[in-house]
């Protein structure tokens, strides 16, 4: 079928353009909405200020990100320590 | 305590209001103590779609203000025994709504016995929209079977479960029913219109029902009567199916199939 209207030069359905279409923006969309909440940069300045007491380390050596999967969010925050001793 | 439903869609022109004037109707028909309430200050029209536009004295802005009492405001419906209407400022802005003159008025409401607060919201994501789905319990996201309509139904579904008070409180969220109009199982069938699985798909949510386009939607708000009340028509019974279903009865979907027309409908070409 799907070949015969392929050979016959069918129009795909506008109906299933309209499905298609829907769901690649809205899966889009749901993630930029979804990936950082509003709080992240706050937090990575918050942590920043806290490690650099006890630590000298660069703005650049905190990294906070946020993981959605179904249902589960992994908030990662990874800090890179200097080399060697200060 | 009085449940708190809200009829939004992101988009305009979907059958929000048509849907709050007869949902909440419906609820009044079935004996329950039902208030409607217009949050599209500025652009008020629910008066309009329940026939009682002449009778608006005082409106929603006026109780949040403290202007005037709660009862003074309060418009009793023409066809229904336990409904009431509470109109739309036309004059002031919409920055005139505030949560906690809101919460207010429906604290208010829940004393003085309502069962259910029907939040007919403004079309986009401003603050009158906000503020209709700010204390919601149930929502009625009523989509049409067009790619602008879900788009924007998938966007208030996010600020549904992200800027309620239930959401911000951390409490069980607001519970979201789909609710299609405009639906044309003719156009469906010929693949020009997205079908009620096709949105059920990308929505995810649970459908309350389908309302099909029908010319008696146009005759009702032309009198001023909810659609519900126009006996024997489609979108009337599907209405009157939606409400059943969101009092927890079991009722299979009508008007969703194509249905041929018989012999001497298509000799005669009646309607």
């Amino acid at each position: 079928m799907g070949f015969l209207s392929f050979m016959l030069g069918e129009k795909q359905k506008s109906a299933t353009v309209a499905k298609e279409r829907l769901q690649i923006i809205l899966a889009h969309e749901r993630t930029s909405r979804s990936a950082s909440p509003d709080y992240l940069p706050a937090l990575q300045r918050e942590l920043l200020a806290v490690v650099t007491k006890y630590v000298s380390i660069h703005p650049n050596d905190i990294k906070v990100h946020l993981e959605r999967h179904d249902n589960l969010e992994v908030l990662e925050v990874k800090i890179e320590l200097p080399d060697g001793p200060r | 305590m009085a449940k708190i439903i809200v009829v939004t869609s992101g988009k305009g022109g979907v059958g929000k209001t048509t849907t709050s004037a007869s949902f909440a109707s419906g609820l009044a028909i079935r004996g329950h103590k039902t208030v409607v309430i217009d949050f599209d200050v500025g652009l008020r029209n629910l008066d309009l779609v329940m026939g009682c536009e002449r009778r608006v004295v005082y409106d929603l802005i006026n109780v949040i203000n403290s202007e005037v009492h709660l009862q003074q405001a309060l418009i009793k419906d023409k066809h229904c025994e336990n409904l009431f209407v509470l109109a739309a400022s036309q004059t002031r802005d919409k920055e005139a709504l505030n949560k906690e003159g809101v919460g207010r008025v429906f604290q208010e409401l829940a004393e003085m016995d309502f069962e259910f607060i029907v939040c007919d919201s403004p079309a986009g994501i401003e603050t009158g929209a906000m503020m209709a789905m700010h204390f919601a319990d149930e929502a009625l996201v009523v989509t049409n079977p067009e790619v602008s309509s879900v788009r924007d139904s998938d966007r208030i579904l996010g600020m549904l479960s992200s800027k309620t008070l239930r959401a911000i409180e951390g409490r069980e969220p607001v519970k979201e029913h789909l609710l299609i109009t405009r639906y044309n199982p003719t156009r469906v069938q010929g693949g020009e219109m997205l079908s009620i699985e096709d949105i059920h798909e990308i929505l995810r949510i649970k459908l309350i029902g389908v309302v099909p386009e029908s010319e008696v939607v146009l005759q009702a708000s032309n009198q001023g009567v909810p659609v519900i009340h126009m006996a024997g028509a489609d979108a009337s019974e599907a209405y009157k199916d939606i409400v059943a279903r969101f009092l927890g009865e079991d009722k299979p979907m009508r008007f969703i199939d194509l249905v041929k027309p018989g012999f001497f409908k298509r000799l005669f070409g009646a309607r």
